[in-house]
């Protein structure tokens, strides 16, 4: 959309009230569907997609915009062309998109994706959540098979902190007092947030909003001594960097977040099977590497993944 | 959007459980007028001296009004992300941005006072042989004062709209429930807590407007 | 640094979106309030009601703006033309009441003088009205479009593209000279829509080239002494929101 069309549109929907408002809003077919310039940061020209051309998107989240490039890159190595659609804030933002068409494929975590649909759902084995999985996606979106990798939630501690205290597990934290976690906001209502960690472990622990996502302020807050605790992905290089400690959930609080793809009906078998290359070759250690060349090296996605790809022979 | 999210805000808003405790509606509410409160004053501690300063003897005008402009062209997200990941979780890093938010109209509101005295004023103030000091405290800055409390109104309806981003580095404040809200998709939780922004900014810019009309010199009220 | 010139291609992107984000609702914002604010102008409780809704549009958090606001016209959350619309009523809540100070800094006799000459209505408020209100206008103007172009960013935080991403994603990686860009970048944008702005306004204003400084002594005095019947009003107001509300950011 040009700027003089969408200056058109406000002009209607802003001067002339509601009827206006109604042609504005239904002028565009599909509420979801891309509007000009929202497609991220690269160089495309626009975002109609043409019928031959599968959309790539990504949260926002860097991890996942390698994954995304992963499959992008595979992709455009058999032949299709890719839309790239990086740094999509909220998975209720993408998921109808998804369902529209208007996105073809999408990196995803197995339990967070579960638990958007089913809130309730119990922790389970990864084949399991799996499976549960592929019953309650919505008709028009395809699971492919999931990765080793995974990238979960997990209560993070210090060395210093848990060898002072005796940590290997979560339960170990029982009976500490004024435990801090810092964490994304949403934890708090989290199934293994303050209130799954004290009816399944009795552990008290306060949040204090971090929202980076367990980016390089959650760390900080937890190695400079602020918190006690922080939830971090088990894929965030700075575990190892700063020497912490992921602490054991035995009772599998935390459900498994295996990398899996979902698609479109517009991925056909051919695209799938390209897709399903990168998800048979990426380990938990790869993903923690490509995540380290991301905030480390500060490398671009498309260098990462290029280099990764090439490594596994898989371009 | 399942049901009315607007009305679900209303409904939560009206529940006894969300008006107690730390995380409660006071509570959050009064972290929020805290954090405005303490922005705008560390700003108006460096803005209205200098803002007297610029506007008596027009020394760095030029560089003041730059500044200024500069200031406002700053996107607050983008400071208090980079000062964060500088000092730390905690308030220092939205602080200073706040700071350097309300600063501007501060500045402008003190410079202008002063430039807005009727010059006819200010000269029969020094022949009668004021000081300049006196000239300033006595007469400018009197006769300003709407102008001075005008600039109190626009950073302070500017910091408490804004205050909220106190909350995506570590802090309290209302923002807590707008994030929450927005990160797990409640947006009954995340209109509430706009409207208690809105509340809060209404309040304060009532309580400012009051002043400006109070602190109106005598001579010029309206009969 | 090696940051920003390695990923050049991503910034322009970003700034391409912010700049097409941006600019709409400045220019929406202007061509809508002169009628806005010539209707407000009319009756008295109508400027107080509409200088009322305006200060309460202003503060209204943005980001739950951008997030409620598809719920209400249909568009995708992501959708940058959703983002324009919110910044449309923030530049609203700004422009009214600076056009409408600007409408009432033109005197009455200026414009009786003009009808008298045999001004048409419309004529005269093209060639003698507007011209005359131009500074004030320019000066609200110029508050807009910076504060426009600031808050373009909060968008991000949604996966709007814009320059606010690069926020988003420094703070999630930690690399400061991603966010350090993206706000210098924001700021070097806001600042020369200004200056371009001061020479559009020079360009078709010739006459008023020094008072096109925005936030000067001119505008409080002007109306205390040129529009003594303007009265209580003016006087116990807020200065104009050229001076006090400008810029507001989140």
């Amino acid at each position: 959309m040009s700027i003089h069309s969408t200056r058109r549109h406000l002009l209607g929907a802003l001067g002339l009230g509601g009827v206006a408002l109604g042609a504005a809003a239904c002028s565009s077919s599909d509420p979801f569907a891309e509007e000009d310039g929202a497609g991220g940061g690269s160089s495309d020209g626009g975002g109609s997609a043409d019928a031959g051309t599968i959309v790539v998107g990504s949260q926002a989240y860097y991890s996942n915009e390698i994954i995304a490039e992963l499959f992008a890159q595979v992709l455009e190595k058999a032949g299709l062309t890719v839309d790239r659609q990086y740094q999509i804030g909220q998975r209720e933002v993408y998921l109808p998109e998804l369902e529209s068409g208007a996105l073809d494929v999408m990196p995803e975590y197995t339990g967070n994706l579960l638990q958007n649909y089913e809130p309730d759902a119990e922790s389970a084995s990864p084949e399991e959540i799996h499976s549960a999985l592929s019953e309650v996606l919505p008709d028009g979106l395809r699971l492919l098979p999931f990765a080793q990798a995974t990238d979960q939630d997990s209560y993070t501690t210090t060395s210093d902190f848990a060898s002072s205290n005796s940590l290997t597990t979560i339960a170990d934290l029982a009976g500490l007092k004024d435990l801090k976690i810092a964490a994304n906001s949403e934890f708090e209502v989290r199934p293994y947030g303050p209130e799954g960690v004290k009816t399944v472990y009795g552990v008290d622990v306060t949040v204090v909003p971090v929202e980076d996502g367990g980016g390089p302020l959650t760390v900080q807050a937890l190695t400079d001594g602020d918190v006690q605790l922080a939830d971090l992905y088990t894929s965030d290089p700075a575990i190892i960097a700063n020497d912490l400690v992921p602490l054991e959930d035995p009772e599998s609080l935390i459900l498994p977040q295996n990398v899996v793809p979902v698609v479109s009906k517009k991925v056909d078998d051919d695209a799938a099977a390209a897709i399903t290359t990168v998800i048979e070759a990426l380990s938990a250690d790869d993903l923690v590497e490509l995540n380290r060349r991301s905030v480390e090296e500060q490398a671009s996605s498309a260098d990462i993944a290029k280099g990764w790809l090439g490594e596994k022979g898989l371009v | 959007m399942n049901g009315n999210p607007y009305l679900e805000a209303f409904a939560w808003l009206g529940d006894p459980t969300h008006w107690s405790g730390p995380s409660g509606i006071p509570m959050r509410t009064l972290e929020h007028l805290g954090y405005t409160v303490l922005g705008v004053a560390v700003a108006a501690l460096i803005a209205i001296p200098l803002g007297l300063f610029v506007g008596h003897t027009g020394i760095g005008k030029g560089i003041a009004v730059t500044a200024a402009g500069a200031a406002r062209a700053l996107p607050t997200l983008g400071l208090v992300t980079l000062f964060a990941l500088m000092v730390g979780i905690g308030l220092t890093a939205p602080m200073l941005a706040f700071v350097i938010l309300a600063i501007p109209s501060l500045l402008a509101g003190a410079s202008s006072a002063v430039e807005s005295a009727d010059p006819a004023t200010v000269d029969a103030a020094r022949a009668q042989g004021m000081t300049e000091w006196q000239i300033l405290t006595r007469v400018e800055v009197p006769l300003g004062m709407p102008l001075i409390v005008g600039g109190f109104r626009g950073a302070t309806v500017q910091v408490v709209a804004t205050a909220m981003l106190a909350a995506y580095v570590g802090n309290g404040g209302l923002g807590r429930y707008i994030f929450l809200g927005l990160g797990s998709q409640d947006y009954p939780q995340m209109i509430a807590g706009s409207v208690l922004v809105i509340a809060l900014a209404l309040v304060l810019d009532l309580a400012l407007l009051l002043t400006q009309r109070l602190t109106l010199p005598r001579g010029t009220r309206p009969a | 640094m090696s940051w920003v010139l390695e990923n050049l291609d991503v910034i322009a992107g970003y700034t391409g979106s912010h700049l097409l984000q941006a600019i709409p609702p400045i220019l929406v914002a202007f061509v809508l309030s002169l009628p806005l604010a010539k209707l407000a102008n009319s009756r008295g409780w109508l400027r107080t009601g509409v200088t009322t809704t305006a200060g309460l549009m202003y503060a209204i958090p943005s980001l739950p703006l951008f997030v409620l606001l598809p719920g209400l016209l249909g568009t995708g959350v992501r959708s940058p033309l959703n983002i324009s619309i919110a910044l449309s009523l923030y530049g609203l809540a700004l422009m009214v009441p600076a056009a409408s100070d600007a409408f009432r800094s033109v005197s009455r006799d200026v414009l009786g003088s003009a009808t008298a000459q045999g001004y048409a209505p419309s004529a005269r408020f093209l060639q003698v009205e507007l011209p005359l209100a131009g500074p004030v206008l320019l000066a609200g103007v110029r508050v807009v479009a910076v504060s426009t172009i600031s808050l373009v960013t909060v968008g991000g935080v949604l996966g709007v593209p814009s320059l606010g991403m690069l926020f988003v994603d420094g703070f999630r990686r930690g690399i400061l000279a991603e966010i350090g860009a993206g706000v210098v970048l924001t700021a070097v944008l806001a600042l020369l829509t200004d200056a371009l702005l001061v020479l559009l306004g020079r360009a078709l204003m010739p006459w008023s080239r020094t008072s096109t400084r925005p936030r000067t002594r001119a505008r409080p005095r002007t109306q205390a002494q040129t529009q003594p019947q303007t009265g209580p009003q003016t006087q116990a107001g807020s200065p104009s929101p050229a001076q006090s509300n400008a810029g507001r950011q989140s």
